[in-house]
Formats: C-alpha cells, structure tokens, sequence
C-alpha cells in the first residue's frame, strides 16, 4: 500500500516536470488599454501556432508599471519577458544595456515597412531596441455640426490663433459646450506633452545647444500665454485637472467644440457605444503657428525584452509576431480593419483602412512628418518632440508642469510660472553635470 | 415649554439622525463605487453625476471574460487566512508573556515594535525585492504571507496584549493551583476567555491582508497575484475605464464585505472588549 503511494506519487511529480519542461512560459507586462486587451484576446492564436510557448499576462497602471520594470531591471529580477515601453523608455533604456538589441528578426517581418520616425524613436544610437506594437501623433478632433451652425470651416492646416478665433465663436458655457479643450494635469506625460507641442508651435525650445533652458526667451512666454488665456476664456471648468481620459469623457459627451489630443482618440470619438457625437467628428492635423515643426508629437507602445529574460528566443517570436503584418491582417480579420493597431506600418495604411477609419489620413500624415531629431525650428542637442529622452526628463517634466497648472488655475501669472520653470530645470541640470 | 421627556425624545432623535448621517458618508464611497459599476464608460463620466440611469452589467461580463476572477480571489484568500493564522501564532505567546510576565523592558519593547510600522514601505523595496529574487520567492504566495505577516505583526501584537491585559492574573493563577501546563493554561483557559478579542483581531489582520496593495503590486507578476494586481490592471492610460474599475472593485471587496457581515457580532464584541473598565 505505501509503496504503491510512493510510487503514485513519484509517478505524477515525474509528470510535473515533464509538462514544465515542454512549454516555455512568457510572462508579458502590459498597460490596460484596447490594443493590448485586443492583443491577449488574440494571442490563443500564437499559442496555438507555437504550443511550445505558452503566455502569462500582467497587467498594471501605466505608473505603477514603469516602477516595477524599473526595479526588476535594476536588480536583474527576471521577473518579465515581454515589456511594453514607451518610446522614452526604449531608447534610455537601450542605451544603458538593460534591453536586448532587436536584430535577427523573422525573414517575414519586413522592418522597412515600419515608420523610420517609430523606428528611429525606439532606437538609441542606431539600434533597435523595441518593436513598436502602435504609435500616435496628435491631432485636432472638433465638431463639424457646431462648425456649420456657426458658419466656420476648419482649414486642414489650422494655427493656434485660429483655434482662439474659432473657440470665441463656438463657447457656449450656458449651453455646456467649450471652444477649447485641452491638457491641464499636472505630469511630463500630461499637460507638458500638449504645452511643449503648442510650444514648438511657436517656436520654442527646452533647451539651447548647451543644455541651458529656455523658459524665459519670449517664444515660451508667447506660448505660455495663449494656452493660459485661451483656456482660462474658453476651457472647460475645472481644466487644471483634465488628462487625456477627462477629455475625452467631456469631447464624447458633446462638451467640446474643439479638442487637440493623441490620434488614438479617433477610435473612441466615433465609437457610437461610448460617443454622442461620433457622427459628427472632424478631424485635421495639430495647429502650427511660426512653425509646423514639433507641433504634432510622435509617441509608441511597443513591446521590448529586458536582458534578464530567460527566454529571449521565444520573447522575440512573441513580440515580432504582434507586431507583424500577420497580426494585423489578423485584428482585420476578426474585428475589423478599423482596429488594426495603428500608426506603426506603411501596409497597415490599404485603402480598406483609410475609408474604415477616418482620421486615418491625418494620422498617416501626421507620422511621416514627426522628427524626433528635430523638434523645434532653433537647432537642439536632444531627440524628443514632446519630451526630452535624457533620464532627468521625467522629474524635470513634471515639477514644469505643476508650475504652469498653477498658472492655469490663477495661482501665479505665467511669467512668475516661466521664472521659476527656468529657475528649477537650470538647477536641475546643473546638478545632474550637463552639458554633457 | 418641552418636558423632560419630550427633551429626550428629542434629544435621542437629534442624535439618531446625525448617525444616520455620518453613517451615510461613510458609507456613501461603496454606494458610489456599486452605482458605478453598473453605468455605462460615458454615464460613468458623465459630469454632473447621474443618479438616475439604465442600469447594465455589461462591466461584470467584460471582467468575467477578460480575467479569471477566481484564481485571483483564491490567491486573495490563501495569502489572507495564511498570514493571519501565521501572525496569531506568533502574536498570542509574544503577548502571552507580555501580558502576564511584564518586566521593565516590556513597554519600552511594544513601542520599539510599533516603530517598524512607521518606515515607509518603498523605502525597504529594493532589499526586499532582492531578498525576494535569492530565494525565489518572486510571484509566489509564499512572500506575500511572510511579508503580511510581519508587517501585521506588530499591531496584532498590541491588539491581542491589550485584550490579555483584561484578563485577570487569577484565573491563570488558579488553573496552575490545579496543576496546568503552560500550554494547557493558555489553551483551556486564556484563549477561550479572550474568544471575542482574538476572533476580532483576526478580522482585522485579514482585512489588513485582503486590502494591501503595494507589496502585492511590486512582488507577484501572474501566479501569485491577489485581487488587489486586478483591480490595478483595470486602470487605463488611454481610454474610459471608471465603470470597469468600479465593477472590479466591488467584486474585489465583495468576499471580505460578506465575510464582515457574517462576523459583525463577534467584531463588536471584540472591539468593545475592554472598553469600559
């Protein structure tokens, strides 16, 4: 009797071992947003076509993400396999060595066909270090009916005061509809990715070629007066604390006349089960003003593999198929062309795409343009059109922000806001010894 | 002019009402949170604030089809009832003999405790997190219960040592007259009599357990993970996500909401153990 338990239990213990060494096991860490929930949907697909790999997925607050592959690459924890970046992640993160270098990809994948503004803003010092999964510019959504009402057209090419002309006709705050949406959070990734668009509008630079500020110079002062007044005048209540979400929340419930924002949006605004006003959307590129460079910036989610990874074979099968053209034919497929991750590959623009998704042109167009390399119409020594890619970025983006949030809610004036934002980044960047 | 009983009655009203109020601020988050739910992503947001809606389930179906709300409740609930169990072991002789053996060092030793509860907890993250790594410990339950265990611990301790101080010495005293071990006195006599106190000491490491979230976040990935790493992945950066959220919410505290319920009368009991003296 004991000898036949043991035996059982050796029997199974046996088993065990044989079915964890047949699979390999990738675990994938990922953001919550429709792409990536659409991609773990699909991916049964890819363990089907690979049964030797099998997917685990974790799925964490953009924040709370970027803390935890901080600290599992920095102590080599080996936690992940797959990570999904942004683009600032990718290229300073490349850089120190904590990714694996994506080269020797499948012959299929066809790296040419992907964006040089994406590839590029994923690479550090000419390596590839990420596969980008999609990637988005921003764009100006507004309402076509209010536009009609009022007896305006919207150029396809529109500067910022035009949209200040444009947001004093159609702000009707009595009848709940705002001339003028934008970022107000706090936050680099917040309301200092639209300013430093709008900023690059007018001609503005983070920095001059020695790494010194530039927030006092009287292009930041012009931009940071136009988005003070404008949003005071014309913005919805409370804009200090609207992000993206909140926007998007007031702009499909018909509170926004106009909006300028991530292209991704464009899927959301004219989803008629959470938009009001998904027949009446316009959509055109970001407004310029001196200039059209930096005005529309350039951001990617895309999947990468820390050097930690024990199964880095597998990772890259995994990464380089949801990023493939295979994938997308795939989405078209099940859930329509319209939902093919956008902005990362030429192919992914066929004609079926661009008639199912109408901000697609914009978008396309809005891509090819970006230059990470060159932002601002004045020479920079850094890449990056609405963030900074150096390491200091994150902090220094941030406390900027708050300072021109609290302009927003009358808290300083601008110029005190522009005073202390030079003040702070000058000394930051003295202390962390630039120029470099 | 009012008699005195008419003051009363009024008086008694006065006091109902306002704890009727407090108690419907207090209670007025998780009305939020369970109305939500049940809103659509765009009525979610809608600003002012809808009360009056179509209800939908439409969120618990998105979350039943996405995630596999059991394994993490499981998860939830073995890490919980381990460390509990785990943290009374420990906590009932270390007060056993503070309560009844007290020396000069013993008060000085229960606030010496209650000082590791005030170091920030990302402040030992990188340590920990690499103690985690050496023994393998990374996404596995069995971190979590160590982890919950001794940050819990003080606390329990002082809790359970605050019900033992009630209990007088000579009952103990009498049940060694009559010849009783150690273990015995503690475990016919002490543990019986301090029933209340102890069950509702228990509840609270559980909640403690059930609701942490920064060491659940930054030590498990996917085998390990308890319902709080769920309901963090239903936040989203691009995108509507608060009826989503909301509805994971509510299932996420669902368990522990019952269970408390079930456990009120021995909650009360405990809490007002010891009140009045």
């Amino acid at each position: 009797m004991n000898n036949s338990i043991k035996a059982l239990v050796a029997a199974s213990c046996l088993s065990l071992t044989v079915v964890a060494q047949g699979a390999e096991t990738l675990t994938i860490a990922t953001v919550n947003n429709s792409d990536m929930i659409r991609m773990q949907r699909l991916a049964k697909t890819f363990e089907e076509q690979n049964p030797d790999i099998r997917l685990k997925w974790v799925v964490l607050e953009e924040n709370v993400l970027r803390q935890r592959l901080t600290t599992d690459i920095a102590t080599q924890g080996g936690q992940f396999d797959v990570l999904t970046i942004g683009m600032y992640e990718a290229a300073l993160w490349g850089e120190k060595g904590w990714l694996e270098p994506m080269t020797e990809l499948p012959a299929d994948y066809d790296l040419d066909d992907v964006f040089p503004s994406v590839r590029e803003g994923l690479s550090a010092k000419g390596t590839l270090y990420a596969l980008p999964f999609y990637a988005e510019a921003s764009i100006t959504y507004y309402r076509k009916d209010l536009f009609e009402q009022a007896g305006l057209e919207m150029p396809e090419q529109p500067t910022w005061e035009q949209m200040a002309e444009f947001a004093d006709k159609l702000h009707q705050p009595d009848k709940g509809v705002y001339g003028l949406c934008l970022r107000g959070k706090a936050g680099w990734g917040e309301n200092m990715a639209l300013i430093t668009t709008l900023a690059n509008a007018y001609g503005a630079r983070w920095f001059d070629e020695q790494w010194q500020p530039e927030f006092t110079g009287s292009e930041w002062k012009n931009a940071l007066n136009f988005y003070v007044d404008n949003m005071k005048k014309y913005g919805p209540p409370g804009a200090s604390s609207n992000g993206f979400n909140e926007n998007l929340a007031l702009f499909n419930s018909g509170k926004c006349a106009q909006w300028v924002d991530a292209s991704v949006a464009g899927s959301f605004v004219t989803d008629t089960s959470q938009s009001k006003v998904a027949d009446s959307v316009g959509f055109t590129f970001a407004p310029t003003q001196v200039t059209d460079k930096g005005a529309s910036w350039l951001y990617s989610w895309a999947l990468a593999i820390p050097t930690s990874s024990k199964s880095k074979d597998a990772a890259k099968t995994f990464s380089a198929w949801a990023t493939s053209k295979a994938y997308a034919e795939l989405v078209a497929e099940k859930d329509g062309v319209a939902n093919v991750p956008p902005g990362t590959r030429a192919s992914t623009y066929s004609d079926a795409y661009m008639q199912a998704a109408p901000f697609a042109k914009v978008t396309l167009d809005s891509l090819k343009k970006a230059d990470p390399a060159n932002p601002s119409a004045k020479p920079v020594p850094y890449v990056g059109i609405q963030l900074v890619t150096i390491p200091e970025f994150q902090a220094i983006g941030t406390s900027v922000g708050k300072l021109f949030a609290a302009a927003l809610t009358g808290q300083m004036q601008p110029e005190q806001a522009l005073q202390a934002a030079q003040q702070s980044t000058a000394r930051e960047m003295k202390r962390a010894g630039y120029p470099k | 002019m009012l008699t005195l009983k008419q003051s009363r009655r009024l008086q008694s009203l006065i006091i109902g009402a306002l704890a009727w109020a407090i108690a419907a601020v207090i209670f007025f988050p998780i009305f939020w949170m369970v109305l939500t739910s049940l809103k659509t992503e765009i009525d979610a947001f809608a600003t002012p604030p809808q009360f009056i809606f179509t209800p939908t389930l439409e969120n618990y179906l998105h979350i039943n089809e996405r995630s596999d709300y059991f394994a993490f409740a499981w998860n939830s609930v073995l890490i919980s009832v381990s460390a509990t169990l785990l943290c009374m072991c420990l906590a009932v002789p270390a007060a056993y003999s503070m309560a009844f053996f007290e020396t000069r060092h013993t008060k000085r030793t229960l606030l010496w405790m209650l000082s590791t509860k005030m170091l920030p907890p990302v402040g030992v993250l990188v340590p920990i997190y690499l103690l985690a790594k050496q023994f393998g410990l990374l996404d596995s339950r069995l971190a979590l219960i160590i982890i919950y265990t001794l940050i819990n611990l003080p606390i329990i301790v002082w809790m359970v040592y605050t019900y033992f101080k009630d209990i007088p010495v000579d009952i103990l005293e009498a049940a060694r007259l009559d010849g009783a071990t150690t273990w015995q006195e503690i475990v016919r006599v002490l543990l019986p009599i301090a029933r209340g106190g102890l069950a509702s000491t228990m509840l609270l490491s559980l909640i403690l357990c059930w609701n942490e979230a920064f060491w659940s976040l930054n030590l498990t990935s996917s085998a390990a993970a308890p319902l709080t790493a769920l309901v963090a992945s239903y936040s989203s950066p691009e995108g509507l996500f608060w009826a989503k959220l909301s509805a994971v919410s509510t299932l996420a505290c669902a368990p522990i909401l019952i269970f408390g319920w079930i456990s009120q009368k021995q909650l009360v009991r405990g809490l007002s153990f010891g009140a009045v003296k």
